[in-house]
């Protein structure tokens, strides 16, 4: 039997066992039809380092449990079916490795969940449909063509297609959105993904409405306007999709290139944070509201529209100055920094300022840090 | 009861493409597919699309390639229709909204790909495939009113009206557990190969075979099943795919002398010969121990000689793949390869436009064979197969649907599939784990019906497969429940998975001849006069009967075969 089991041409099966190593994983376990509120539950898996968290909750799904719930398919991070939560952090359970998930447990247990802001249905299986998809529909996620529609190929720039690839690249997984702090505090919020998916064809030249995708994105209260800033969908995306960038593009070509002032304030708010930035070298906070609501001077807090709005945000001035958050020093006179490192700062706005056009960092052009540190090659080349 | 004109189970290209093409004709559609449709293994697809666009080309140079390619067993007259019609198909998607790559002018950039006597293959980075779907996704989303969307939707079995035509399927509700009877006028199967029989694969966990094992079981021939494509560069531990666009830009293949040894093999088209031609290469150099890596099982791809600035924005996703999976820089060093279990040619037999010898039903993309890939399919080649035939069988059967009444299915049909899942979540636990027949499955495929195939070999696996498929039905199950239970779909995927198995190692077996990707160490010569023709299987009772059917020769007749 071995004979026939074994012609010439086939690799022994390979031997890791060596490198074997065993891992417990506590997976977050609801099931819907039992009544029941979620409970943790702990699986040892015996599987090389770097192995993923993927494959471990597939061999306790083989070995020990085959009830465990979880979405996967090409377990190569293509798919993005297997979005989950590992020790708290969003991202692709098939690209998030086993050793380095150990690095991060508390106490020797990786932690799987599903993911954030989305309804669980079943242990690591979330409604996407519900959330994600909702909001993806609505940034009307389709090529609307400007005509007539050329009888070949629309001729474009070779890098517009090569700079919308970064957001092509997306597979929806919805790892962003499941940590996303903005929908967290503010559920309408369209979001990281379906926002990315927008640039998608803002940034496509054949795409015939671009001020109105922009318009329309910077006049939604849950629009562009809406994002925080806080990085946690860059950090989420295992595609190097970049989210937040993304939405900053928008915003760029939104305030910038069709200068889209929105009923929202956030192009005037974005606009007076850079300048207040550029003139005092840190954000004057007590500024920040009337200078964005009155135009950008020293008299703004006197316009009607300024006084309306710090009328409205008494409160939250008045707690701001019981919790010492400010100073009323601080808040008549901004902060003080050295004048060395003013004119560094201003500077730099020259530099950029003083550019013919914006250069925009993208992955598929410029690579990331890691990549052009080691840019060996090329420099050969 | 949902019924529809065009019911479409699958929603990879072929499916998404026929619904589009259906609903544009003017047919109520439903589209149906056990994950959301952009989590098909379509996404996984890299390197890009061929079409003889270049005004110096020509659709009959790419006809040729293809029929060269595959092993002259290929249909000419399904292959002139791919190759014909293939400029349009791009330029239908580049107008629908794929950012397919560009030249310096702006027209659309070409990369070489393996088998082709000239630079045809469109592309997006190394995510065409991804970027396809997700285009074709969109227009759905955009076309919701004319397309009915039933994501997450599990096909038990196909239901056949008295004289035998497809009138629709049964399926369930994976969110809810609930079943359905959803009839049609015509059923299209789009979901796809089979390549979970096989371990390691680069096929998704989800390739199963569904729909092959469907259409058989309800009478419909089954065809090339024996021609089953190991892809040149996959990694040895996992079975993930290396684009073959890396040797497009340029990449080499080393063994462990630091040879470029395909000049042996194919000193013409060199790491750019057909996938069959390259894999045996690299296996033959394994076996004669110039192999690499730890065991020296794997072979050097090479892909520093591609400029770095190139690989970012053309490779991006083997980048990832290298660092992420294989914890190599592939911009700074090679990176070990393997031939891995990749596509299977065959699967269930149609015309040039879709239609199964069962009136009714229709099959487009990996589940089908039409045959456009005869016994080795080019590189780029599938993705355009899986649009041409998916939107010419959705427009096929739209008009098909004109003249034939809403079929009627009555409500007790359901109660089969019904008692099919009790009986699987009722089963004792006295049987074989699901995982430890399908892992047993996937090693014994991967051994001996591999790139070197032989009789005893053949018949070993023909028996491992009959067992299994005895020990499949007590297979038993841990969930009982009926939110999301995957445990009992893996249990019935397992039935398709080994009703594919058993016909492709009966079809194996019976080729005593090496064509294409069907290399016989005990019948190594292509025999023209005995073996040009396709082997047909149909099932009869617990094992395919084994029929055939001629190959279809328009214009080019079989040569021999150098690259």
């Amino acid at each position: 039997m071995a004979g026939i089991a074994d012609p010439p041409d086939v690799a022994p099966v390979e031997d890791h066992s060596s490198e074997l190593q065993e891992f417990t994983l506590r997976i977050r376990r609801f099931n819907p039809e039992t009544g029941e509120a979620p409970y943790w539950e702990e699986h040892t898996v015996e599987l090389a380092p770097h192995r993923s968290v993927l494959e471990g909750l597939l061999q306790a799904k083989a070995r020990f449990d085959g009830s465990i719930g979880v979405r996967c398919s090409c377990r190569a991070a293509i798919c993005g079916s297997c979005g989950v939560r590992v020790n708290g952090q969003p991202g692709l359970a098939c690209h998030t490795h086993l050793d380095k998930a150990l690095s991060t447990a508390k106490d020797g247990v990786i932690v799987v969940e599903p993911m954030g802001n989305m309804p669980v249905i079943k242990d690591l299986i979330v409604d996407m449909d519900a959330v994600h998809w909702k909001k993806i529909q609505r940034v009307t996620p389709w090529l609307i063509n400007k005509t007539p529609i050329p009888e070949r190929e629309y001729v474009v720039p070779r890098e517009s297609m090569v700079d919308v690839t970064q957001t092509m690249a997306c597979i929806q997984c919805g790892a962003c959105v499941s940590d996303c702090l903005s929908m967290e505090v503010h559920p309408e919020f369209i979001g990281p993904a379906a926002l990315a998916k927008a640039y998608r064809f803002v940034g496509d030249p054949r795409d015939a409405e671009q001020f109105e995708r922009l318009n329309d994105l910077s006049e939604d209260p849950a629009g562009i306007y809406d994002c925080t800033h806080c990085f946690k969908c860059i950090e989420a995306c295992p595609k190097g999709v970049a989210p937040m960038s993304q939405i900053m593009r928008l915003r760029r070509r939104a305030g910038s290139d069709h200068d889209i002032v929105d009923r929202n304030n956030g192009q005037r708010h974005e606009e007076t944070m850079t300048k207040l930035i550029r003139d005092f070298g840190l954000l004057h906070e007590a500024e920040m509201l009337p200078r964005s609501y009155g135009g950008y001077s020293w008299f703004a807090k006197f316009s009607p529209a300024a006084g309306l709005e710090l009328l409205d945000s008494l409160p939250v001035i008045t707690r701001a100055l019981l919790r010492r958050k400010v100073t009323p020093m601080k808040a008549i006179f901004g902060h003080k920094i050295p004048k060395g490192d003013l004119q560094s700062i201003q500077r730099i706005f020259e530099e950029i300022e003083s550019k013919e056009e914006r250069v925009e960092f993208n992955l598929y052009i410029s690579g990331t840090d890691e990549d052009n540190a080691e840019n060996v090659k090329e420099d050969d080349a | 009861m949902p019924a529809h004109d065009v019911l479409i189970i699958g929603a990879g290209l072929a499916g998404q493409r026929a619904a589009l093409a259906a609903a544009d004709a003017g047919a109520s559609v439903a589209i149906l597919s056990k994950v959301h449709p952009v989590r098909s293994h379509s996404v996984a697809a890299a390197g890009g699309i061929n079409a003889a666009i270049n005004p110096a080309d020509d659709w009959r140079s790419h006809a040729y390639d293809t029929v060269k390619g595959s092993d002259f067993i290929g249909d000419q007259d399904a292959i002139e229709v791919m190759c014909r019609e293939a400029p349009a198909e791009i330029l239908h998607l580049e107008h629908i909204g794929v950012t397919f790559h560009r030249n310096e002018t702006g027209h659309l950039d070409l990369r070489a790909f393996g088998g082709a006597s000239m630079k045809r293959t469109a592309y997006v980075a190394d995510i065409t495939g991804q970027a396809i779907l997700h285009v074709l996704y969109e227009q759905l989303m955009k076309h919701h009113a004319t397309v009915d969307r039933y994501e997450e939707w599990f096909t038990t079995s196909l239901v056949q009206d008295e004289a035998g035509n497809c009138v629709g399927c049964i399926a369930r509700d994976i969110r809810t557990g609930e079943m359905e009877i959803f009839r049609a006028k015509n059923v299209i199967l789009a979901s796809g190969g089979a390549g979970q029989c096989f371990k390691p694969t680069t096929n998704g966990l989800i390739c199963t075979g569904d729909g092959i094992a469907q259409a058989y079981r309800i009478g419909a021939p089954l065809m090339d099943m024996e021609m089953i494509q190991y892809h040149p560069t996959t990694l040895a531990e996992n079975g993930f795919l290396i684009t073959e666009g890396a040797r497009g830009e340029g990449a080499h293949l080393l063994n462990s002398e630091g040879e470029r040894f395909m000049e042996k093999y194919a000193p013409n088209k060199m790491e750019l010969a057909s996938r069959d031609v390259v894999s045996r290469a690299e296996q033959t150099e394994i076996n004669e121990g110039r192999g690499v890596g730890p065991d020296k099982q794997g072979i050097y791809l090479d892909i520093t000689v591609v400029p770095k600035k190139r690989v970012l924005e053309a490779l991006r996703e083997i980048v990832n793949i290298g660092k992420d999976f294989a914890g190599v820089d592939i911009t700074a060093e090679p990176i070990i390869i393997q031939p891995g279990q990749h596509y299977i040619m065959g699967g269930v037999k149609t015309d040039v436009d879709g239609r199964t010898p069962i009136e009714g039903l229709y099959a487009a993309g990996e589940v089908a064979c039409v045959s456009v890939h005869g016994g080795n399919r080019l590189g780029a080649n599938s993705l355009l197969d899986t649009l041409i035939f998916g939107r010419r069988s959705g427009e096929h059967a739209a008009e098909r649907s004109k003249g034939v009444p809403m079929p009627e299915i009555p409500q007790s049909r359901l109660q089969q599939d019904v008692d099919m899942i009790d009986a699987i979540i009722a089963r004792p636990k006295t049987g074989r784990r699901i995982s430890e027949i399908k892992e047993e499955l996937g090693t014994e495929l991967n051994r001996n019906v591999a790139v070197f195939r032989e009789e005893q070999g053949l018949e070993h696996a023909m028996e491992i497969v009959k067992r299994l498929k005895e020990e499949a039905k007590t297979a038993y199950i841990d969930d009982r429940g009926t939110v999301f239970n995957q445990d009992v779909l893996g249990a019935i995927e397992l039935g398709y998975m080994l009703d594919c198995a058993d016909c492709i190692v009966t079809g194996a077996i019976e080729r005593k001849e090496s064509r294409g990707a069907q290399f016989r160490t005990d019948y190594p010569e292509r025999n023209d006069e005995e073996w040009l023709k396709h082997i047909d299987l149909v099932m009869n009772g617990d094992g395919p009967k084994v029929e055939y059917s001629p190959v279809t020769i328009t214009q080019w007749q079989p040569e021999e075969r150098k690259y």
